[in-house]
């Protein structure tokens, strides 16, 4: 199967034919399978070099003339090294871009804690009016690219990773999607996640809610998930432990809840090896997970 | 020309230190708050292709005021320009006002960036540069205004060295000099940017004719900076 990123440059190159709004700044990473979108378009495909801060402070001066600029690089040096300009070349000076990140939380385990950013969503989330598309299989991350930008200039950050499910649903750029109903438990699996989760709940009575759109995080569909399925909830993320807490409670402010946030821990593993054994490592594989969500929900598997 | 007419009423140079002391309270300013303001005044006045009846004109010229510290001088010379109300001043820094201590461009007809959290400005005006170049629109300049200091975070250096290969003629740079770097060397302003192919022109940030030419002095194929020497800052 190929990769979510595969799919980045095709589909931004064919944009790029489609709107002439569209610009693909890149800061060297990336730029090989972008070498035909810059030949046809030599203007709005811009290498900046190894530069971060150009990076996002340029797309946002593109922004501020007009265009819509997609921006992509690994996550750590697309939201955390110019998280200022994100912030405010961004943020502040009301600007919009797509920022497509690649390499994700531990993508590349080999390649050690540098090009690891399990906290970009959560750094994201310290600012004001960011769509966090997170796909789970290369057919959703083509869909929810095109949705980005075509968003008008919103603020929007796709994450795309190597992980990804066996096969893909249907999004829409928006809200939660039902997977599979119970009554002890309501289970939202975000993006690559849900593959594990769904081997983990066999059997157990959760429902279980995909996510690729998490911010905003759609609180009326895990409320009305709430209503059959009870308020216990777990949160099951491919980046940092317990990001979305904080909006699963404020989606649940006026009943009694109880939250369990799965995701990658804060601590530095300081080891290398393959994704498989860090997934194992954060206690993300279905067995760890079936065990941590069935302890929470405290529903023994039926036989 | 040299002056300029809101509501009837006429402003030049001269009126500049009375409109920044509606903000001060004080009609006699150091070199420090006044750095800028012969810079401003000689682009507003004569080089800049704006105005407020130009503001979503795509193919106006951009102003990027970069060091947003100490702004005073520029909302007196947008105010002398019609581009907000001389009302506004005496407000300067109140919750209400549009007026702060750094610019917002959100809030302040005129101001192409918010800025306060220096090295941000010369980025943007990369990305915008590009943009126009993108859009086929040769005609407008961008400007950015940093400080010598301003210059000391790297995020100057990201730009500078990519607008010169890249030839970015479009793009024009003023660095007003008041000698408050950290670790500067004689001539390291100019250096900089000359290393990196653009063409650079040093001159007397008080005179205005030196301003002038050097705001106008022909680069073709190249990014442009003007320093700009002042008084050196004191404290």
């Amino acid at each position: 199967m190929d990769t979510m990123r595969d799919r980045f440059a095709p589909v931004v190159t064919h944009l790029l034919d489609e709107d002439p709004r569209v610009a693909v700044v890149v800061a060297e990473i990336g730029k090989v399978a972008l070498a035909e979108a810059m030949r046809r378009h030599p203007h709005r495909v811009i290498n900046v070099g190894i530069r971060e801060q150009l990076l996002v402070g340029a797309a946002a001066g593109l922004a501020l003339t007009g265009m819509r600029p997609v921006v992509h690089t690994f996550a750590s040096f697309l939201v955390e090294r110019p998280f200022e300009q994100v912030k405010l070349d961004l943020g502040h000076q009301n600007a919009g871009a797509v920022l497509v990140s690649a390499a994700a939380s531990f993508d590349w385990p080999a390649g050690g804690y540098t090009h690891m950013a399990p906290g970009d969503v959560a750094l994201l989330d310290t600012l004001d009016g960011w769509t966090v598309q997170v796909p789970g299989h290369p057919d959703e991350a083509e869909t929810l690219l095109r949705h980005a930008v075509a968003a008008g200039d919103d603020k929007v950050y796709v994450r795309l990773s190597e992980s990804a499910n066996r096969r893909g649903h249907r999004v829409d750029g928006r809200g939660l999607r039902t997977v599979r109903e119970g009554r002890a438990g309501v289970v939202v699996a975000v993006g690559p996640m849900l593959d594990a989760v769904l081997a983990a709940t066999e059997g157990l009575e959760v429902t279980v809610l995909y996510a690729t759109t998490v911010r905003p995080f759609d609180a009326a569909a895990l409320r009305r998930a709430t209503q059959a399925a009870g308020t216990d909830v777990v949160l099951v993320e491919p980046y940092l432990a317990g990001t979305s807490t904080g909006a699963v409670s404020e989606a649940l402010v006026d009943v009694p809840h109880r939250i369990l946030g799965l995701g990658v821990g804060r601590r530095e593993l300081r080891k290398y090896g393959t994704v498989e054994e860090h997934v194992a490592a954060h206690g993300l594989d279905a067995a760890s997970l079936r065990e941590r969500i069935g302890a929470f929900v405290a529903v023994p598997a039926r036989a | 020309m040299t002056i300029t007419e809101e509501r009837g009423r006429a402003y030049t140079h001269a009126d500049l230190p009375r409109l920044m002391g509606l903000m001060t309270g004080d009609e006699k300013h150091g070199p420090a708050a006044t750095s800028t303001l012969d810079v401003l005044w000689v682009l507003y006045d004569r080089v800049l292709r704006v105005g407020p009846e130009r503001a979503a004109d795509p193919d106006r010229d951009r102003f990027l005021l970069s060091k947003g510290h100490g702004p005073m001088a520029y909302y007196a010379v947008l105010a002398a320009k019609g581009f907000v109300p001389v009302a506004w001043l005496p407000g300067f820094g109140s919750y209400d006002s549009p007026l702060g201590h750094h610019p917002d461009r959100v809030l302040v007809p005129g101001a192409e960036i918010g800025s306060g959290s220096l090295g941000h400005g010369l980025p943007i005006a990369v990305g915008t540069a590009l943009g126009l170049r993108a859009q086929g629109r040769t005609g407008p300049a961008v400007w950015v205004l940093v400080g010598d200091a301003e210059l000391d975070e790297g995020s100057n250096h990201e730009a500078i060295a990519f607008a010169g290969p890249t030839g970015l003629e479009r793009l024009h740079t003023v660095v007003v000099d008041n000698a408050s770097a950290g670790h500067a060397r004689p001539g390291g302003i100019a250096a900089r940017f000359e290393a990196a192919g653009w063409s650079a022109v040093t001159v007397d940030g008080r005179d205005h004719e030196a301003l002038y030419a050097a705001f106008t002095a022909a680069h073709p194929g190249r990014p442009h900076v003007v320093v700009a020497r002042v008084e050196p800052k004191s404290g």
